[in-house]
């Protein structure tokens, strides 16, 4: 089975990305529940890639790969370029995303709260981000 | 796969939703909710019970328009949503500050 995807840096490739890990998570003891919300934390990283890093130029592209091990799913999201480190960026709270009206903001704050473990390393080409979730946390 | 169909239904505008909200369409969501907003919309229910999807691109532009509607009385209720669609904003809390209702008619209550 194919566990790798690249993915070029195009908004509409989001949608290839979730029949991707729609697949890879049939396979999991997650419910539907849950694992709609592990592609959704992927897509949040993979789309502030796409739209931040790489400025939706879609001669670029950002690579996937999902694994299992011992009971938890691992993404690991690799780019590279102007890396963006999800574990120093500090999220903005609700309060100040309804003041300012601004409409980003909310993606990594969702990303920390569904995922179980998050990595960032960077070797200043590339860039690697791992997301991990339990697959028997429940 | 975002469908977005405008109904007008007595006094209300209803927003229809089907398919996924993603990065690369909730700007039609928002031109949308823009567009009733503009033509004075005081009441907006969206109903969202064909919708599969919604990532942070969607719930932004719902968000975004909170402050203002609340300022200039607009009422903007969401309803019909799925369970796998209400736990996205459930994680946030966004379930607390927006006004979501399990039906129709329940949204059409709240505006009589």
């Amino acid at each position: 089975m194919k566990k790798r995807l690249r993915l070029y840096c195009n908004t509409d490739q989001l949608v290839n990305l979730r029949q991707f890990l729609d697949e890879k998570l049939r396979h999991t003891p997650l419910s539907e529940i849950d694992s709609l919300q592990v592609i959704l934390a992927v897509e949040e990283v993979c789309a502030n890639l796409i739209i931040h890093s790489h400025e939706c130029n879609p001669t670029e592209f950002i690579e996937l790969d999902v694994n299992r091990q011992n009971g938890t799913i691992i993404f690991e999201i690799k780019d590279y370029g102007q890396g963006f480190n999800i574990l120093e960026y500090q999220e903005p709270n609700i309060d100040h995303v309804l003041k300012t009206k601004r409409k980003g903001g909310l993606g990594i704050m969702l990303v920390k709260k569904i995922m179980d473990k998050i990595e960032f390393e960077s070797n200043g080409t590339k860039n690697t981000c791992r997301l991990f979730k339990n697959l028997e946390s429940k | 796969m975002l469908e977005i169909k405008n109904i007008k239904e007595n006094n209300h505008d209803i927003l229809l939703l089907e398919g996924e909200v993603d990065a690369s369409n909730s700007v039609e969501l928002d031109s949308s909710i823009q567009q009733l907003s503009e033509e004075g919309a005081t009441v907006i229910l969206v109903d969202a019970s064909g919708l599969e999807y919604i990532s942070s691109a969607g719930l932004g532009v719902f968000m975004s328009y909170l402050e203002d509607f609340q300022e200039r009385n607009v009422k903007m209720i969401i309803f019909g949503l799925k369970e796998k669609v209400h736990q996205v904003f459930v994680i946030l809390g966004l379930d607390k500050l927006m006004n979501i209702k399990k039906s129709k008619e329940e949204a059409l209550e709240e505006v009589k």
